[in-house]
């Protein structure tokens, strides 16, 4: 007798703080928020009280969505679930068009075709009930 | 300063490692100490500073009940990999200032027999709160975050996995010549290249391995030195600096580390260039590491590293001896190697490091590497006083 499948481990999900809450609320309903200097315009995440280059104000504003590939690996071994069992799997670092640098996982594409400078656009999806987080897709696919 | 207060290294020395079951990681701390200050031919009695640093907090006030230490100078300033390199810039600051007058530092792990051989890939950290969930939700791990740099150095200047591999090559070199190191058969870089890929485009054996060990070393008064058995090797200049911590999302340009700026201080306080060094001892937790550490210490260019480790020049018989020991690309790593680097540096400037002992070396570079490509140190060691 074959011992039963053991149900799969969800992904790690976020536990938002007052600071963070806005940002991961917002992809829950399939936004993309950065925060914005309302004195110069700079854009940058993770989120902070004000603007990390003049330290001036700052206020949520939603983000386009499309990005390019600064970086990125093919992860083929993770002995941590659920990873272990979504092996090889791309782990990128993506530059957003308005600036703000994100980690994320690029999703349904052949880790082939990933390539440094590529163009992705977000897609939020449902990891746990939810909870929607913002996984990128090649443009075009 | 008054003359007699410049801080030297009197003692220095390595656990047994790399492979240490039978041993607790306190041992691991009391044997290096011991060997340590027997190497500085002082007790435990003339220490009356200590510094350490481990993964809990209160970490040097344990480890000086643990030795029966009653220092009144403690630091535990917590670096990362490149801590130990911070805490022996303390200990001489601290010396110099006459807070104390020697201070021994230790360090010890048993990460190898804790966790059972396996490839630190990272394990499942807190729970994903504050700025650390943006880098925590994606299954990336250790391995996958100098992948990242690896793959941005690779896609702006051209650098190969053959040249990565030439470090490990080298690193495998030097470890022949040491018996204690944890592997010491020669590869090539066909062999880095066949090697289980772990996170593109770093392989298995561009990876350190996996260790138990420790190492200890001693700082204390030029004046009190001149009584001592082994020739006081001098701090010529020290330095630190960070870019992130944990999420590499955070650092700026994946391609420089904290290294581009503890370099050109640590020089500077010295009065030496990178051409002033005889023997480089570098944080090689993964080959990319070296490679990166390297261009920001100023010893070729950005985006030269991959040409410039090409044809042994990291060799024991190269231009730049570098990780004479093997490193912890093949001789041993246990979490935190920066007190290896130290010690290495040590031997080499006082032409006891055997097989790999370079010719009249007067001048080393000791610089440690710490978290996600965070933070780097740099202690510049030498034979005369500065
Ligand atoms: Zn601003």
């Amino acid at each position: 007798m074959s011992e039963p499948a053991k149900p799969p481990r969800p992904r790690p999900v976020p536990v938002p703080d007052p600071e963070t809450a806005p940002y991961w609320d917002a992809a829950n309903e399939g936004r993309l928020l950065l925060q914005r200097c309302t004195r110069h315009g700079h854009r940058q995440l993770y989120p902070r009280p004000h603007c990390v280059v003049c330290r001036g104000p700052v206020e949520w504003e939603e983000a386009s969505g499309r990005a390019t590939v600064y970086s990125f690996t093919v992860i083929r071994q993770n002995m941590v679930r659920p990873f272990r069992d979504l092996l090889p799997y791309v782990v990128a670092l993506v530059d957003l068009e308005e600036g703000p640098r994100l980690m994320t996982n690029i999703v349904d594409c052949e880790p082939d075709d990933v390539a440094v400078g590529a163009p992705v656009r977000v897609r939020f999806d449902e990891v746990t009930e939810g909870v929607r987080l913002p996984f990128f897709l090649l443009a075009g696919s | 300063m008054a003359d007699g207060r410049r801080a030297v290294i009197a003692g220095v020395a390595t656990s047994d490692y790399p492979n240490l079951p039978d041993m607790s990681e306190y041992q691991v701390h009391a044997q290096a100490a011991e060997r340590a200050l027997a190497d500085a031919g002082l007790t435990f009695d003339d220490i009356d500073g200590y510094a350490t640093v481990g993964f809990f907090p209160m970490y040097a006030v344990q480890l000086s009940e643990y030795l029966r230490l009653q220092p009144h100078w403690f630091d535990e300033t917590n670096f990362g990999g490149a801590s130990f390199e911070v805490l022996v810039e303390h200990a001489a600051r601290a010396v110099e200032a006459g807070a104390c007058d020697t201070v021994l530092v230790t360090y010890g792990s048993v990460q190898l027999s804790a966790m059972g051989r396996r490839l630190g890939t990272g394990g499942r950290g807190p729970a994903p709160s504050g700025p650390a969930a943006f880098d925590q939700l994606w299954g990336n791990t250790l391995v996958g975050s100098y992948a990242l740099a690896a793959r941005r150095h690779m896609h702006e200047f051209g650098t190969t996995s053959e040249q990565l591999a030439e470090i490990a090559v080298t690193m495998r070199t030097h470890a022949a010549f040491n018996p204690h190191a944890q592997y010491r058969d020669p590869i090539t870089v066909h062999d880095v290249l066949g090697s289980r890929m772990i996170a593109e485009p770093l392989h298995m054996l561009d990876c350190c391995v996996i260790s138990d060990g420790g190492g200890a070393c001693v700082v204390t008064t030029e004046e009190r030195a001149r009584d001592l058995p082994k020739p006081p090797i001098h701090v010529l200049g020290a330095a630190h600096a960070m870019t992130h911590h944990m999420n590499v999302s955070a650092m700026p340009d994946m391609t420089v580390t904290a290294a581009a700026r503890s370099g050109p201080l640590a020089f500077a306080h010295a009065g030496l260039t990178p051409a002033d060094v005889d023997t480089a001892q570098l944080y090689d937790s993964f080959t990319i590491t070296v490679l990166l550490t390297l261009e920001d210490l100023g010893f070729c260019g950005k985006g030269e590293g991959g040409a410039f480790v090409e044809g042994g020049r990291l060799r024991f018989d190269g231009a730049l001896p570098t990780n004479t020991d093997g490193g912890g690309l093949s001789a041993c790593h246990p979490g935190m190697r920066g007190m290896f680097l130290i010690v290495e540096a040590v031997r080499q400037l006082r032409g006891e490091a055997g097989a790999t002992q370079v010719p009249d070396a007067k001048v080393a570079v000791a610089h440690g590497t710490g978290g996600m490509l965070s933070t780097g140190a740099t202690l510049l060691l030498g034979t005369e006083r500065p």
